[in-house]
């Protein structure tokens, strides 16, 4: 497996020592990290919430859509920079670590469920776009996404109570 | 007096539940951390609004109504939740200079938000003052971009 491999050779790097011995840096890209997470999940479920016709009522889905995903993407570009840089200061824990495999694996569902909607119901949108509910599928997969995030967080924050 | 406050909560039994039942510290701050995020993502489409970075398409008083409510309403929420956090460990949040940094600021964007709220709905009142919108959109948006920070820092004390 050259995951394992991979994992020592990326935190024996300068920079994964520089982050590991700093006493100020890792918590300042473990900032940007969260800062980034909730720009990530709150512009998400903005979309979401169309979706699920809670919020944004007055507005096409594919307008919530062109207004509020590029922040979302922009976000998510930051989140794994920054996430990447605390996981190389230690890489192998990180990797051995349960909850932190559940976040990705929970991750890669939630880039699932969006692929699925975007080249899915998202197609046919111009026959729904200004309805209030939307689709079963749509709702469905907004729903999804929420419930996803949620967990993302929860494993995230939960790698901090078990990493040694 | 503090302190002394700080080792009373922290013997209370309710203070003494959230100590031993392992799970609730960090469910509780998964919850606090997704109002965190409503809060953060509202506010910065506001704040990029109230600055002319972003959203120009919509006018700054209609910014202005659609999103400061979520923060109204996600506060509660953020307020119950970190008061749990504080009773489960006292010293750790109350003696902490990153905590009280933290509320000091949330006291001041509270009044700043609650103030843009107000002028709003005097007719085109942002709108008719610019320069005014860019300084208040940015200084929310700092201080927002800082109670995070702050937050984070609380664990690195």
């Amino acid at each position: 497996m050259i995951i394992p491999q991979f994992c020592s050779w990326v935190e024996n790097t300068k920079m994964a020592a520089a982050i590991r011995t700093s006493t100020w840096m890792f918590p300042t890209i473990e900032s940007i990290h969260v800062l980034a997470i909730t720009i990530v999940v709150g512009s998400a479920a903005m979309f979401d919430f169309r979706l699920l016709g809670i919020a944004s009522r007055d507005r096409t889905v594919s307008q919530v859509h062109r207004e509020v995903l590029p922040w979302t993407w922009a976000a998510f570009a930051c989140a794994v920079v920054a996430g990447f840089l605390m996981f190389s200061s230690d890489a192998m824990k990180y990797y051995q670590n349960g909850p932190f495999r559940w976040k990705m694996f929970t991750l890669l569902l939630v880039g699932l469920n969006a692929a699925i909607f975007e080249f899915g119901p998202f197609r046919g949108v111009s026959r729904w776009d200004s309805e209030k509910k939307t689709p079963i599928s749509a709702r469905l997969a907004g729903g999804i996404s929420l419930v996803l995030w949620v967990f993302v967080v929860g494993f995230g924050r939960w790698i901090g109570f078990t990493k040694i | 007096m503090l302190p002394n406050f700080c080792n009373w909560l922290s013997n209370t039994p309710l203070s003494v539940k959230i100590q031993t039942i392992l799970w609730i510290i960090p469910a509780v701050q998964t919850v606090h951390i997704l109002c965190v995020a409503i809060i953060m993502s509202t506010m910065a489409m506001l704040d990029f609004r109230l600055i002319g970075l972003a959203g120009t398409r919509q006018p700054v008083s209609g910014a202005v109504r659609r999103w400061v409510p979520w923060v109204w309403g996600t506060l509660p929420v953020m307020l119950l939740t970190g008061c749990i956090l504080i009773i489960g460990e006292p010293t750790r949040e109350l003696m902490n200079p990153y905590f009280r940094t933290k509320m000091a600021m949330l006291a001041i964007v509270v009044v700043i938000t609650a103030f843009i709220q107000l002028r709003n709905r005097r007719e085109a009142y942002w709108e008719s003052r610019a320069l005014a919108a860019k300084f208040a959109g940015a200084f929310s948006l700092l201080l927002w971009v800082s109670i995070l920070t702050a937050g984070r820092w609380i664990a690195y004390y």
